[in-house]
């Protein structure tokens, strides 16, 4: 079997979590594409495992170890998650802003922040 | 093309249409079902390869944990059933940008770099035997550590999720959800 088949499917499913990365505002669709990211990677590492005939199967043996770090990556992930929700109401990841600098001229936040966000901060405070 | 290769080729294409579903879909929950149909693709594709042990322990701890706690997540969230408009931030075309150069980069250098490369499929390389045998000699030390890592993620988890200790203030009305997350915290 080619060596590009594998390969060339991790590439595609490592870029499209990255659109999901970089697109998703749910906290919980951006785990959803680290997900999907690690497991190009799991993919990358048997194909290069069954390329080489590694004797010592460190490539399966790591994939093995990289799906373990994924499952107390997600189960760590979902407990921050809930954490943000049972605070804020929201698990928006662009919304999430308390430690962001501010913004630059202070008649811009108070003209069109205040009415989108100031309620909900109100709210969650 | 052998009969491999066309079985790899159409599991791939099935794992990377139902990876764009999940991050383009609308509905949070078919997010996670559509993530269930890349992990089973996948685990076939690991099946082709001949990593027999991978596949199932890909098939147990991804579909059978991952997505169930995924889909834990969205129900304590309450998110919301049906169609969500505001799934996507304001930056998706610069995302979709940054992916597709990602993608162009990584399948050219990848085409490139193993266009006459082959490699040995001999049944039996990954089964359990061997894996087991591999991880119990030469990797226990990290499989030991591996173990500690996720004890203390456990921890941490439970300490992030309960309510009664430590875990800082809480504001009113958090007591039913605390109750919820308990459970997500010890599952």
């Amino acid at each position: 079997m080619h060596l590009a088949y594998p390969t060339v499917v991790a590439a595609l499913l490592f870029s499209v979590g990255v659109y999901g990365v970089l697109a998703r505002r749910n906290a919980i669709l951006v785990l959803m594409s680290v997900e999907l990211m690690l497991n190009a990677v799991n993919l990358n590492l048997v194909a290069f495992d069954i390329r080489f005939a590694d004797r010592l199967h460190g490539g399966q043996v790591l994939t093995l170890f990289t799906i373990v770090i994924a499952a107390a990556e997600v189960g760590l992930g979902l407990a921050i998650v809930l954490l943000v929700y049972r605070n804020r109401r929201m698990v928006d990841v662009d919304r999430m802003d308390a430690l962001a600098e501010e913004r630059d001229a202070p008649s811009v936040p108070a003209a069109e922040a205040p009415a989108a966000e100031a309620p909900h901060e109100e709210a969650a405070r | 093309m052998s009969g491999q290769e066309v079985v790899f080729a159409l599991l791939g294409v099935v794992a990377v249409g139902a990876g764009i579903m999940v991050v383009t879909t609308r509905q949070l929950v078919h997010a996670a079902l559509w993530l269930v149909v890349t992990f089973g693709a996948l685990a076939g594709g690991y099946l082709v390869l001949t990593a027999e042990f991978v596949a199932w322990v890909q098939v147990l701890i991804y579909v059978g944990a991952v997505v169930v706690l995924l889909l834990f997540g969205i129900m304590l969230t309450r998110a919301p059933i049906g169609e969500s408009a505001d799934l996507d931030s304001g930056n998706r075309w610069v995302a979709a940008g940054v992916a597709l150069a990602t993608a162009a980069v990584l399948v050219t250098v990848m085409a490139m770099g193993f266009r006459d490369d082959r490699m040995p499929l001999k049944a039996g390389g990954g089964s359990a035997d061997e894996l087991g045998a591999s991880v119990f000699r030469t990797w226990v030390l990290p499989f030991e550590v591996l173990s500690v890592l996720l004890l203390a993620s456990l921890v941490g988890a439970i300490v992030l999720s309960r309510t009664d200790i430590g875990g800082g203030a809480d504001i009113g009305g958090g007591t039913d959800i605390g109750g919820r997350a308990d459970e997500e915290g010890g599952a």
